[in-house]
């Protein structure tokens, strides 16, 4: 072979620029870290206080997630549902929520919603108790304010409000799928919702993993959001640590790597999830 | 009142999309393993039609009669009677997340709740009389586009239907692959399916419609035999339509 005819191929991957400076720089954020919680007294006293919060933010992130994804599935459905009922229903859900911070919904389900509930339930038990149910009333009419748990009033609030963003996670999935598929399982005898099943949704929901996956991320960060709340996750628990300590700097570095170390992991695994995905098709 | 024999009856058939009249008034019986092909220019409410015959569009007002009933508002009788109406379509609308197998089984085990081993001895029977029996557990996006719609006429096969309606189905093929899903068809006709297809194969119609249909502006122009569309047609617009069609 001829050397002059040979083309030239750059070889992009040695370039400076495509280097991942950014990434490069996290780990060393993570290994500075890590080496300071190991070495300095301070910051592991913080580390070791925080790290007692770390069961609850991930209950807490993990549950709320499980429910929002059940909600946003059905509000979803509802979203692109033909019956005037359910898709209205599931609009002025989404609507509601998105129009509303979230920190202020999490107030309102918390101290406002879950009271509301608690009285709805009780007025039932008194009715269920006049008309001689007796069964049903009385266990209703138990129901106090005390039954419900700043932990649990936090995983409600975070559920209601995620179910919103996914609801039009799904509903985007959903219309995604072309008219084709639906009318095709139709064509063959399928139900609507046998259609959906077994034809839309497991396309649609390959179509949004990554965005759930996201989302899901999003979450994580979220959950701080209990502290409102007094939720003992991370970031009460630093709140606390650094009130009692006046160790602001130890408490706020600590929380913020603990967020992030969980975070990028999560990220990392969601583009990898999606590299994968891209693949297959 | 209808005889036995007719398997499809149409009763005065409109259907308006808004401001679009797709369909003016049609009607038409189709006898039990006729096959029927219908032929028109782009817009004519040939593919209207036969979507309506399955009631994947809700006509907005006529009758349609398949095999002695009319079909209604009640959506499980339409769900059992579109398993009994095969239809293949014009982009295939395979299922792209599951394999050529999966395609034919799926609506066997949900719809006519049949095991999946038999399901699966039905897919293969199925695959093999399309031709392509070694393409069971590839999926749909590594198939020719001649070998996904013969994977979408076994699908369809797979319900033993009464009726098959073919939607353009070679419309979207290169011309190397319109053979291998014609001679399908072709194949299908002799066996004594009735067929609705809305075609521009005039070999095809040549050699297996018993009668054609010609639409245009949302009616029935023209209703004859493919020796009489080729050598006698009545109407002018047929006429324009064929010397269209026919002229390279």
């Amino acid at each position: 072979m001829d050397d002059r005819h040979t083309p030239v191929i750059k070889d992009n991957n040695k370039q400076t620029s495509d280097v991942p400076w950014w990434f490069l720089a996290l780990i060393l954020i993570f290994v500075w870290a890590f080496y300071i919680f190991y070495t300095r007294e301070n910051y592991s006293d913080a580390f070791n206080f925080i790290k007692i919060g770390l069961r609850v933010t991930i209950q807490t992130s993990l549950i709320a997630y499980a429910f929002a994804l059940m909600l946003g599935l059905l509000a979803g459905l509802g979203r692109i549902s033909k019956n005037i009922f359910f898709n209205n229903l599931a609009r002025l859900y989404v609507e509601l929520i998105r129009g509303v911070p979230m920190l202020v919904l999490i107030f309102f389900i918390a101290l406002v919603g879950v009271p509301l509930l608690v009285d709805g339930l009780n007025g039932l038990g008194a009715w269920f108790t006049t008309i001689g149910l007796d069964v049903l009333g009385e266990p209703l009419n138990a129901f106090g304010n005390k039954a419900f748990t700043m932990n649990g009033r936090a995983i409600f609030a975070l559920s209601i409000t995620y179910g919103a963003f996914l609801a039009e996670i799904f509903r985007a999935g959903i219309q995604s799928i072309g008219r084709g598929q639906m009318e095709a399982a139709r064509s063959l005898g399928m139900s609507y919702g046998q259609a959906m099943r077994h034809i839309i949704l497991p396309q649609a929901v390959r179509n949004v993993l990554p965005a759930l996956g996201n989302d899901f991320v999003a979450m994580v960060k979220d959950s701080s959001l209990v502290s409102v709340l007094a939720v003992r996750d991370i970031t009460q628990v630093s709140r606390l640590y650094a009130g009692s300590t006046f160790r602001f700097r130890e408490a706020y570095v600590t929380v913020s790597v603990m967020y992030l170390t969980m975070t990028v992991v999560l990220s990392l695994l969601v583009q990898l999830m999606e590299r994968r995905l891209r693949k297959d098709v | 009142m209808s005889k036995t024999n007719d398997i499809i009856v149409i009763k005065d058939l409109y259907k308006h999309f808004d401001e679009v009249k797709a369909l003016n008034g049609v009607s038409l019986t189709v006898e039990r393993g006729k096959v029927v092909v219908v032929i028109g220019p782009s817009g004519s409410g040939k593919s209207t039609m036969l979507r309506c015959i399955n009631h994947l569009e809700v006509p907005t007002s006529g009758e349609i009669w398949i095999d002695g009933k009319q079909l209604g508002k009640n959506e499980k009788e339409l769900n059992a009677t579109r398993a009994e109406i095969g239809m293949v379509f014009q982009l295939f609308n395979l299922f792209p997340h599951l394999t050529a197998l999966e395609n034919i089984t799926i609506a066997q085990k949900v719809v006519r709740h049949r095991s999946k081993e038999e399901a699966k001895e039905i897919a293969m029977q199925q695959l093999k009389r399309v031709g392509i029996p070694e393409k069971a557990d590839v999926y749909p996006g590594n198939l020719s586009g001649g070998q996904q719609q013969r994977v979408a006429i076994a699908r369809a096969l797979s319900m033993n239907p009464k009726i098959m309606l073919f939607d353009e189905p070679t419309s979207a093929l290169d011309p190397e692959m319109i053979k291998e899903v014609l001679d399908v068809m072709l194949d299908l006709a002799k066996e004594g399916m009735t067929m609705v297809c809305v075609s521009h194969e005039m070999g095809f119609a040549r050699s297996a419609a018993d009668e054609i249909i010609f639409m245009d502006e949302g009616l029935i122009v023209e209703h004859t035999t493919p020796f009489g569309l080729f050598n006698d047609p009545q109407e002018d617009r047929t006429k324009l339509f064929l010397s269209q069609i026919l002229q390279h």
